[in-house]
C-alpha cells in the first residue's frame, strides 16, 4: 500500500511536470514567438483552456503527499521554505496574468507576470529536486538550469505543435536555438543521475530535437513527454529509499486505513479526470490561428 | 514576535484574504450558470448579454480565489509541520479528495466554457459552467470538513503522538462540518449576490434597461434564501458550539461564569435575560459555562495554561457578522418587496446597495474570525495547541520574509483587482451580441 501511493504521488507529480512543463515554456517564449499583440494572443491561447486544469495536477500531488506522506510533505514544504515560497509566488503571478491579459488595457504588467511566473516555478523545482537527490548546491543550481530549459524547450515544441503561420515558425526555430543549451545541459544533468531512465531520457531530449529539426511536431513532443515521464521516473525512483535525507517512506506514511481508503476514491475518481482532461484536449486540438478579422477594437491600444 | 506570532499572523491574512474572492466564485458561479440556462431557456439577448458580463467579473475574481488557494495548501507544510505530521492522516485526505473530486472538475470545465463558446454544442457549453460551478461549491464542502475536524475532531484515535483516522465516513459527516456547509455556502451566496446587487444598483441609478431589474430580481431572490439558510444554521452552530467548544461560544458572549439563564449579550452592559441559554439549547433556563470556570477545568484536564481565546476579538467578531450579514439580507428582503410585480427599484435602494457592497464581505471576515480565533489556543480542539504546532526548523526570518511578500504581493493585487472590477463594471456588458460570424474565430473571453 505504501508502495502504491508513492507510484500514484509520482504518477500525479509526473502528470504535472509533462503539463505544466509546456505551460512554463510557453508563458516563457510567447513574448520571443510573436511580433504582433494578436500573435503573441495566439500563442498564450493555446495554453489558454488547459494552464489551470494542469496546475491541479501540482495541487493533487501536494494534496496527495499531505494525505498519505505526512511527514514527507510536512518535511520538504518546511524545509525547502524560501523555494516553495518563490514557486506560489510564481504561481499567484502567473496565474493572474494570465486570466487578467485579455482584460486590461495594457498588458505590460500581466506579461511580466506570466514570464516571472513561469520562470521561478520552472526553475526552482528543478533545485528542489537536485538538492534532494544529491544535496549540494552546486547540483541544485544545475537542476535549476535543467528544468528551465527543458520547460522552454517542451513550451517551443508544444507551439510548434499547437499554432499555424508564423507563430509555428519562429517557435520551431526557437526550440532549435533552445536544444542548442538544452542538450549539453540534459548530458550533464542526466548523466550525473546516471541510472537507466536517466540516461533514455537523455536520448528522448536528443530524438526531441531531431524530429524538430525533420519537422514532426506531433513526435518531438511525444518525445519531449516521454523524456519528462522518464526524468521523473529517475528522480522518484531514487526517492524511494529516502524520500528526504533521514526519512523513510514507512515513517513517513499514513496509517493503512487512510491509504485504503483514498486508494479507493482515487481508483473512481482518476479515470473522470483523465477522461474528461483528455476530452480538453480533443475540443481544443485545432491548431490556434490568427483570426481573420485582423484584431478585435480592445487590441488597438 | 517570535516565529510562532508571525506563522499565525500569516495563516490569518492569508486565509481571511483567500476568502474574500472564494464567496465570490462559490456564488457567482452558479448565478452565471443561472443567466446562461434562462438564455438557453428563453433565447432572450440580454441574458446572454448579462452572462457574458458578470461572466467576466466572474474569471476576473476566479484568478484570485484560485491563486490564494494554493498557498493554503502549502503553508501547512512551510509553516504547521508539527501540525501537519500529528494531523495528516486525517486532515489530509479532504484536502487531497478536495483536489481530485473537485478542483480538477471546476478548473477544467471552467477551462471549457471560456474557450468552447464556438467550439462546443450549445447544450454542453451550458452544462460546463454548471459542472465548473458545481466543482467549486463540492470544493468548499471538502475543505470546510476538514476545517471542522479542527474544531470538533472525530472518526480518529491517537496512535504515538499522531491522529489515525479510523473513519472517514465520520469525518465527511461531521455534525460541526454539516451545519457548517451550508452556513459558509449561503453566506457565500449573500456574498455574491451583495456584488450583484451593487453592480446591478450601479446601472439602476443611470440607465432604465429591463435587463438590470431582471438580474437585480434574480440576485434580490439569491440573497434572501441564502440568508435564510445562514440565519437558520447559525442557529443550528451556536447549538452545537454549546455542546462542542463551549469555549468560543462563552468568550463570544464575554460570558465569565457558568450561569443559568444566561442572558444574551448585545453589546458590554446591554443584556436579554435568558436568550442565549435558550438559542444554545431551546431551554430559557439551562446552564451555559462561562470562561473563567472552564479554565479551570481545562487546567484540570489538560494541565497548566491559558485556554481563553482572545475574548475582544472573538465577542465583536460574533456581533459584526450578525449585523452586517443581517443588513444585507435584511436589503435584499426589502428590495423583493419594494420591486414586488414588475415595480421599479427606487433609486435610494439602488444607491443603498451600491454602499451595501463591503457588508457581507466583512460579515464572513468576522465569522472566520469568531471560527479559528475562538478555536484557540488549539489547532486540533482538545489535541494539539496552536503553540506545538509551528514548524521548528523555520527560522524568524523565513517567515517574516514570506508574510512581508505575501503581504505586499496581496496588497499590490487587490488594488488592481478593484480596479479591473471597477472597470468592467463602469463598462457595462458589449453591446454587440452575437457578435458577427467573421468575428467568432476569438472568443470573446479570452488573454
Amino acid at each position: 500500500m505504501i508502495d502504491l501511493w508513492f507510484v500514484i504521488i509520482a504518477f500525479l507529480w509526473t502528470g504535472y511536470f509533462v503539463l505544466e512543463g509546456f505551460d512554463f515554456g510557453v508563458g516563457l517564449l510567447a513574448p520571443f514567438v510573436s511580433r504582433t499583440p494578436a500573435e503573441q494572443r495566439q500563442a498564450l491561447q493555446t495554453i489558454g483552456p488547459v494552464w489551470d486544469g494542469n496546475e491541479v495536477w501540482l495541487i493533487t500531488a501536494v494534496g496527495a503527499m499531505f494525505a498519505a506522506f505526512p511527514a514527507w510533505y510536512a518535511g520538504m514544504f518546511s524545509g525547502f521554505y524560501i523555494p516553495v515560497m518563490l514557486v506560489l509566488l510564481g504561481l499567484i503571478v502567473r496565474g493572474v496574468g494570465l486570466e487578467w491579459r485579455g482584460k486590461v488595457a495594457k498588458p505590460f504588467w500581466c506579461d511580466l507576470g506570466i514570464t516571472v511566473g513561469s520562470a521561478l516555478p520552472a526553475f526552482v523545482w528543478g533545485t528542489v529536486f537536485a538538492d534532494l537527490l544529491f544535496g549540494s548546491a552546486t547540483a541544485a543550481l544545475m537542476g535549476g538550469v535543467f528544468s528551465l530549459a527543458v520547460c522552454l524547450l517542451h513550451g517551443a515544441v508544444f507551439l510548434a505543435l499547437r499554432t499555424d503561420g508564423p507563430v509555428r515558425r519562429r517557435a520551431r526555430t526557437a526550440a532549435l536555438a533552445v536544444s542548442v543549451v538544452v542538450v549539453p545541459v540534459a548530458v550533464v544533468a542526466l548523466s550525473a543521475v546516471g541510472t537507466i531512465p536517466a540516461l533514455a531520457a537523455m536520448g528522448a531530449v536528443a530524438a526531441a530535437t531531431a524530429l524538430v529539426w525533420r519537422r514532426r511536431e506531433g513526435w518531438a513532443f511525444t518525445a519531449m513527454a516521454a523524456a519528462l515521464v522518464l526524468v521523473s521516473v529517475a528522480v522518484f525512483t531514487e526517492l524511494r529509499g529516502a524520500p528526504l535525507p533521514g526519512l523513510t517512506l514507512a515513517e513517513a506514511a499514513s496509517g493503512p486505513y487512510t491509504l485504503t481508503m483514498l486508494s479507493w476514491i482515487g481508483l473512481i475518481a482518476l479515470p473522470f479526470v483523465l477522461g474528461y482532461q483528455g476530452w480538453t484536449y480533443w475540443v481544443f486540438r485545432k491548431r490556434v490561428t490568427l483570426p481573420v478579422v485582423s484584431s478585435p477594437p480592445r487590441a488597438t491600444v | 514576535m517570535d516565529a510562532l506570532d508571525l506563522a499565525r499572523w500569516q495563516f490569518g491574512v492569508t486565509t481571511v484574504y483567500h476568502f474574500l474572492f472564494v464567496p465570490l466564485t462559490i456564488g457567482l458561479g452558479v448565478f452565471v450558470a443561472g443567466l446562461q440556462t434562462a438564455w438557453h431557456r428563453t433565447g432572450k439577448e440580454q441574458y446572454l448579454r448579462l452572462t457574458k458580463f458578470f461572466g467576466k467579473l466572474f474569471l476576473i475574481n476566479f484568478a484570485m480565489g484560485v491563486v490564494t488557494g494554493i498557498v493554503q495548501e502549502f503553508q501547512f507544510g512551510m509553516n504547521w509541520s508539527e501540525y501537519s505530521v500529528f494531523v495528516g492522516d486525517v486532515f489530509g485526505a479532504p484536502l487531497a479528495m478536495e483536489a481530485l473530486l473537485a478542483f480538477f472538475m471546476e478548473s477544467t470545465f471552467l477551462g471549457l466554457w471560456i474557450f468552447g463558446w464556438d467550439r462546443l454544442p450549445k447544450r454542453v457549453h451550458l452544462a460546463t459552467i454548471w459542472a465548473a460551478a458545481i466543482g467549486s461549491n463540492i470544493s468548499a464542502y471538502f475543505i470546510l470538513a476538514a476545517n471542522a475536524w479542527m474544531k470538533h475532531p472525530v472518526g480518529y484515535e491517537v496512535v504515538d503522538g499522531k491522529a489515525r483516522m479510523t473513519d472517514l465516513w465520520a469525518v465527511l459527516t461531521n455534525s460541526t462540518a454539516l451545519a457548517q456547509v451550508p452556513h459558509v455556502v449561503g453566506a457565500a451566496f449573500v456574498v455574491a449576490g451583495g456584488f450583484v446587487l451593487a453592480v446591478c444598483g450601479y446601472w439602476l441609478l443611470r440607465t432604465k434597461e429591463d435587463m438590470w431589474r431582471s438580474a437585480a430580481r434574480a440576485a434580490l431572490v439569491m440573497t434572501a434564501i441564502a440568508g435564510a439558510v445562514v440565519a437558520l444554521t447559525g442557529d443550528t452552530s451556536a447549538k452545537l458550539m454549546y455542546e462542542q467548544q463551549p469555549m468560543k461560544l462563552a468568550a463570544a458572549e464575554g460570558l465569565e461564569r457558568d450561569t443559568a439563564g444566561a442572558p444574551f449579550s448585545i453589546a458590554p452592559g446591554i443584556e436579554i435575560p435568558k436568550v442565549l441559554s435558550f438559542l444554545s439549547t431551546n431551554d430559557p433556563d439551562a446552564v451555559v459555562q462561562g470562561t473563567e470556570d472552564l479554565q479551570a477545568r481545562f487546567e484540570k484536564e489538560f494541565g497548566p495554561g491559558d485556554y481563553r481565546p482572545d475574548e475582544t476579538v472573538v465577542f465583536w467578531s460574533f456581533r459584526v457578522m450578525i449585523v452586517f450579514g443581517m443588513a444585507t439580507v435584511g436589503l435584499s428582503v426589502l428590495g423583493l418587496w419594494l420591486m414586488r410585480r414588475r415595480r421599479e427599484m427606487p433609486r435610494w435602494l439602488a444607491r443603498a446597495l451600491l454602499w451595501a457592497l463591503p457588508l457581507p464581505l466583512l460579515a464572513v471576515t468576522a465569522g472566520w474570525l469568531l471560527s479559528e480565533v475562538g478555536r484557540q489556543p488549539w489547532t486540533v480542539a482538545g489535541e494539539l495547541l496552536t503553540a506545538s504546532s509551528v514548524s521548528p526548523g523555520v527560522s524568524l526570518a523565513e517567515v517574516a520574509t514570506s508574510l512581508a511578500i505575501f503581504t505586499l504581493v496581496y496588497g499590490a493585487l487587490t488594488v488592481a483587482e478593484i480596479v479591473l472590477l471597477a472597470r468592467h463594471v463602469r463598462k457595462g456588458p458589449d453591446e454587440h451580441e452575437p457578435v458577427p460570424a467573421a468575428e467568432r474565430r476569438e472568443p470573446s473571453l479570452m488573454y
